[in-house]
């Protein structure tokens, strides 16, 4: 008991310090990399407090996916860091920022600490009405049958960031190819991994995929891994982002929220409410919702990393 | 039985975080790149599959066992890719010496 308080303390500690670092780091790059180390911390914090699902969630989004995008925009940053230093705020911003910051942290701290012992949960309510949707998750459960609004959302959110980096897209390349077209030596070491890999990853996410009915596991997870191998192939030049004018590209990136969405509005007439599934066949449309959304996120996961059109297809 | 492989495990795994320490003190203390990446592959390497060989004793066979190994596979496949990545980067960006 005494060695797991203090691996506890040790990773809060560590977490916390690399949190400030990450802060107080002047080169943008240095701070990135931090993030990353941060995110993965996180994930073992969330192992340690017996929430795997969100463990897995922040490993591969947190630690993954938005470190990918914030060493691609600071690879972008990098030509205007000196410009950007040279106009550091004065004395007077910085600490009025250093005071909102810390008064927010404090409100939160407040509001944490002031929480009833033992706090307020719908944990035991979540857990009881499990066995009516059919699937044997607790987080899963609460992700597509009690809060699915907050899931269709979510998949409708990234779909919009999507379009927001397609529209910094200049007018000449509207249509065209997301990102620059790679090109590696075809018998190096980085062909070779997007060769051996993709198979192994792609049997990894689909099992990922499709335990989260039951276990630790789940679409967006899953979508991560397969978004990775895509992408693996895509840097080593063994193919190449589609153009996003393509019309199958655009149907899968609207077919899972337009399935959420359908049978969502047809539990209004079926379920009597608004995203209710009818009794009995709760399992087999989140399963469909889960199956339609697995595209999308994929592509949408992907393509947010390859980043804004920029070569017209050849005419 | 069980004693001797629960000392199998305490022997291996120290055996594995002191390589990873040996690692971390050569990422550290190395005077280039490509030294740095050797010291940092090896903790990979031999630190990670002397913690794996420590723990197959303890893990369910036969499940646990395989994915404990596969892990420590595809770790080594990531280190040895990225290293080499990392070092090719490493030379292009300096004169060849």
């Amino acid at each position: 008991m005494t060695l797991a308080l203090a691996v506890d303390i040790s990773l809060t500690l560590l977490v916390l310090a690399v949190a400030g670092w990450i802060i107080a780091v002047r080169d943008t790059f240095a701070a990135v990399i931090g993030f990353v180390a941060y995110g993965l911390l996180l994930a073992l914090i969330w192992v340690r407090l017996a929430a795997p699902d969100v463990a897995l969630t922040e490993a591969a989004i947190g630690g993954g996916l938005t470190g990918a995008l914030l060493i691609g925009a600071a690879g972008r940053l990098r030509k205007t860091e000196a410009a950007t230093r040279a106009e550091y705020p004065g004395v007077l911003i910085r600490t009025l920022a250093a005071i909102l910051a810390v008064t927010v942290a404090a409100a939160l701290a407040v509001g944490v600490l002031a929480l009833p012992d033992p706090a307020p949960t719908l944990a035991p309510a979540a857990v009881a009405s499990l066995a009516t949707t059919g699937v044997g998750n607790p987080v899963t459960a609460v992700l597509l049958a009690f809060r699915s609004m907050d899931t269709l959302l979510e998949a409708i959110v990234v779909l919009l960031a999507l379009l927001g980096v397609w529209s910094l897209a200049p007018d000449r390349a509207w249509g065209g190819y997301p990102g620059p077209r790679h090109h590696a030596d075809p018998d190096g070491i980085l062909a070779y991994l997007a060769r051996f890999l993709p198979p192994i990853g792609i049997i990894v996410g689909l099992y990922i995929f499709w335990i989260g009915a039951d276990l630790p596991g789940g679409k967006f997870q899953g979508a991560t891994i397969l978004a990775a191998m895509w992408l693996l192939v895509i840097e080593a030049g063994l193919a190449d982002t589609p153009p996003i004018s393509r019309t199958w590209l655009r149907v899968l990136l609207v077919i899972g929220p337009l399935v959420f969405i359908a049978i969502g509005f047809a539990g209004s007439i079926t379920a009597g409410a608004v995203l209710a599934y009818p009794e009995g066949y709760a399992k087999p449309l989140i399963v469909a919702i889960e199956i339609a959304l697995m595209p999308t996120l994929v592509l949408t996961l992907a393509l947010l990393v390859a980043g804004t059109p920029q070569r017209m297809p050849p005419q | 039985m069980s004693l001797v492989l629960n000392i199998f495990t305490i022997i291996a795994v120290l055996a594995g975080t002191f390589f990873f320490l040996a690692g971390t003190v050569g990422l550290l203390r190395f005077p280039d790149t490509l030294t740095r990446l050797h010291a940092l592959t090896k903790a990979d390497n031999l630190g990670l599959g002397l913690v794996v060989m420590g723990l197959l004793p303890q893990a369910e066979w036969p499940f646990d066992v395989i994915k404990l190994i596969a892990i420590w596979l595809f770790t080594l496949l990531a280190g040895a890719t990225v290293g080499q990545l990392m070092a090719q980067a490493a030379r292009r960006g300096q004169p060849t010496p």
